[in-house]
């Protein structure tokens, strides 16, 4: 008995299993302190629907070996150039969001192959340098927002009458388009089924397409290249669709996340976005090298409990508000876990 | 004749290929500085108070980079540590001179818990040991913020109100330092014209860079390049890989904890919650920018970069707002140059690395040939 636990431990990992028990501990304290239990279920759900694609686009990248997308606020950035540029053009209601699916498109692919070509240069050191270049592309973008010329009077500063603001909302445009769309309330619990369906739909044609031959040589790139290499498969050109893959998903991923949010944020809002996806998705059991779609599910499901029950039930327990130190601490030590595994050093 | 034609371009090239971050950032200096239109007195005395500022703090890169673990982004472990000695020195009211070398002292065990924790964590991340050491910060940022923001004042005891927080635990944002502002910059300080030399402190860094090029000749220095050109080859050799990689990160985060307070000493203030979270890429933005890679950094670079880095921050605002006519794009402008820079650094290395890789396999290949050529 004592064994078997030991192994499962070790199977499922030692910080998994606190942040899974620390989570079911605060589910089952929330009744007790008086928290609103309905309302914070809803409130999960929703943060799921918000989120879940940004942690889906991780999962490309870890199939080729690329590792964990750092460089996720580059594919965010396509997405705010098609909301930003399908809200000038003039689009409004649901019509704006699809408008904005369909300009951040091209922006995604081209700047994903500039991204995937590079990180084929520089095989080995794809982690670090996506973080900087997700950086980099960021502090280059808040330059852009201020000197494109958008004009769109409740997009731009009032006084100048040009240069974005740092927060857009969306009220009138696509603001709660999906989340509202099919939404169904048992109770005091409200669904947003558009959104989950929207994630699913992903969620599927991924699994699906890691199931055809392309898909399936694309894990064979990320478990052993050289073997890979040896069977006729394109290394490079299968590392680049994945990254190409992974951007695009990140800017369908923001455009999710704005609708249920009700804002665009811009500036340096997508700066640090990469790191709650990756501990998301590492959380859920993925690895540096492995990740399956269940992983972004319960991951993101555990990530986004954590970060929405945390606040409320620390703050009727003890009267102070620790959520966010412990969310600093947990999806960081999370990472810190996933890099320092020995068996998965690659290369 | 043609040869030495050849070789010269060839010299000129790898000048070229191995220096672009300098030259590319003397270029951006002469363009930006006389559209700026500050006065060189002006921007003397400023470079002068910056190196003074920041060179101890870059000058903790070196010993990491020499024990081939790459950019020590946990640098603001030390950070902390020094930012901790100060809160306790500050509240014990200990001020001037005094109270700095007692926040040196203080700063040191803290300090080596954090390298510890920090060198084990990246012996288990071999290869990967840039990304490992920022994530580590980012997660002790998290635990400072436990001790600093919840447990002192209720668990660890802070006597004066003044720097906590007006419901009676936690640190306040920001901790005055005008006590011990400048004490250190202005002891010894020769004015030459306009220009104040804070002579104590360009001496103490002085004396760190002589430390640092005696450090490298001595057996653990000799050790640590040994280790840093090839584990495997140092570990025949009957070095103590792990533990010498340790002892790196270890010396980085108490000579970055020192660093941390001539800095604030300088500053005047503590920004409790936000002054280390930039320390890091700043200074290694610096060291980059003086020409060091990777893999390889002098005390040279450190004060080319210190100075052409920081030239550019003055100026970029300026010459953005004239430019533009926005300020805030000349502010954008140094962020992004500054993570930039990290990027281009970074991919140069891992190219040149995988370059080195492809010219080993050619040379290994002609001695086949030639070899199958005797036979």
């Amino acid at each position: 008995m004592k064994e078997k636990m030991a192994s499962f431990v070790a199977s499922f990992g030692l910080p998994r299993l606190i942040i899974t028990g620390f989570l079911l501990a605060l589910f089952i304290l929330a009744p007790i302190v008086g928290v609103d239990l309905p309302m914070q279920i809803t409130n999960v759900i929703n943060r799921f629907s918000w989120n879940a694609i940004l942690v889906l686009a991780m999962v490309p990248m870890v199939h080729s070996g690329c590792g964990l997308n750092f460089g996720l606020p580059l594919g965010i950035i396509s997405g705010l150039l098609g909301a930003t540029m399908s809200l000038e053009f003039g689009f409004t209601g649901p019509m704006s969001f699809i408008m904005a699916v369909v300009i951040s498109t091209p922006f995604a692919l081209v700047l994903g192959m500039g991204y995937g070509a590079l990180l084929n240069r520089i095989k080995g050191g794809e982690m670090m340098i996506a973080t900087y270049v997700g950086f980099s592309s960021v502090s280059f973008m808040c330059m852009m927002w201020l000197l494109l010329p958008y004009h769109k009077a409740d997009m731009v500063w009032g006084l100048a009458g040009k240069g974005l603001r740092t927060t857009i909302s969306l009220e009138g445009y696509y603001d709660k388009v999906l989340s509202n769309f099919l939404q169904i309330n048992i109770g005091k619990v409200s669904i947003p089924v558009g959104a989950l369906l929207l994630f699913a739909l992903l969620a599927f044609a991924m699994w699906a397409f890691l199931h055809t031959k392309t898909g399936t040589a694309m894990t064979a790139v990320g478990s052993n290249a050289t073997f890979a290499k040896a069977a006729g498969i394109k290394v490079d050109k299968i590392r680049m669709l994945s990254v190409v893959m992974s951007t695009w998903l990140a800017a369908i991923g923001i455009l999710v996340y704005e609708q249920g949010f009700g804002f665009i944020q811009l500036y340096m809002a997508p700066f640090y976005m990469a790191l709650p996806a990756v501990s998301a998705i590492l959380i859920g059991g993925a690895s540096v090298n492995k990740a399956t779609i269940m992983n972004v599910i319960l991951g993101t499901f555990l990530f986004q409990g954590i970060v929405t029950m945390t606040p409320t039930v620390m703050n009727s327990v003890i009267h102070t508000d620790m959520s966010e130190v412990i969310r600093v601490i947990a999806s960081n030590g999370m990472i810190l876990y996933a890099l320092t595994r020995r068996s998965e050093v690659t290369r | 004749m043609s040869t030495k034609q050849q070789n010269a371009g060839k010299t000129a090239l790898n000048f070229l290929r191995n220096n672009t971050v300098p030259l590319m950032f003397i270029i951006i200096c002469a363009v930006c500085i006389p559209i700026s239109g500050f006065s060189p007195s002006y921007l003397l005395n400023e470079i002068i108070t910056r190196l003074g500022r920041n060179a101890f703090l870059i000058l903790s890169l070196l010993i990491p980079i020499m024990a081939g673990m790459g950019l020590n982004f946990g640098m603001t472990l030390g950070a902390m540590a020094g930012e901790m000695a100060l809160i306790f020195v500050s509240d014990w009211q200990i001020w001037g001179i005094p109270g700095v070398v007692l926040a040196m002292i203080v700063s040191i065990p803290f300090s080596v818990i954090l390298g510890l924790i920090c060198g084990k964590i990246l012996n288990m991340a071999k290869g990967r040991e840039m990304i490992t050491s920022y994530i580590i910060s980012f997660f002790i940022n998290g635990i400072y913020q436990l001790i600093v923001l919840y447990l002192m004042g209720s668990v660890i005891p802070i006597a004066h109100g003044s720097i906590k927080l007006p419901r009676g635990y936690g640190i306040r944002n920001t901790v005055s330092l005008l006590n011990m502002r400048q004490c250190i910059d202005n002891l010894l300080a020769i004015r030459i014209g306009g220009v104040k030399i804070p002579a104590l402190t360009l001496l103490i860094i002085a004396l760190m860079c002589l430390l640092i090029v005696w450090f490298r000749r001595t057996k653990l220095g000799q050790d640590m390049r040994a280790v840093g050109q090839d584990m495997q080859v140092a570990r025949d050799a009957g070095i103590n890989v792990e533990r010498t990689r340790i002892i790196s990160i270890v010396i980085s985060t108490v000579l970055a904890g020192f660093g941390m307070i001539l800095y604030l000493q300088n500053i005047g203030n503590l920004s409790t919650y936000s002054a280390h979270s930039q320390v890091g890429m700043f200074c290694i933005a610096a060291l980059l920018v003086g020409g060091a890679s990777v893999d390889r950094a002098s005390i040279g670079n450190v004060f080319l970069g210190v100075t052409l880095f920081h030239l550019m921050f003055i100026v970029a605002p300026q010459a953005g707002a004239k430019i533009t006519g926005d300020s805030m794009i000349g502010e954008y402008f140094r962020v992004f140059v500054s993570y930039g820079v990290i990027t281009l650094a970074l991919i140069m290395y891992e190219m040149k690395k995988r370059r080195q890789k492809a010219s080993i396999g050619e040379q290994l290949a002609l001695a086949q040939k030639e070899e199958e050529q005797h036979e």
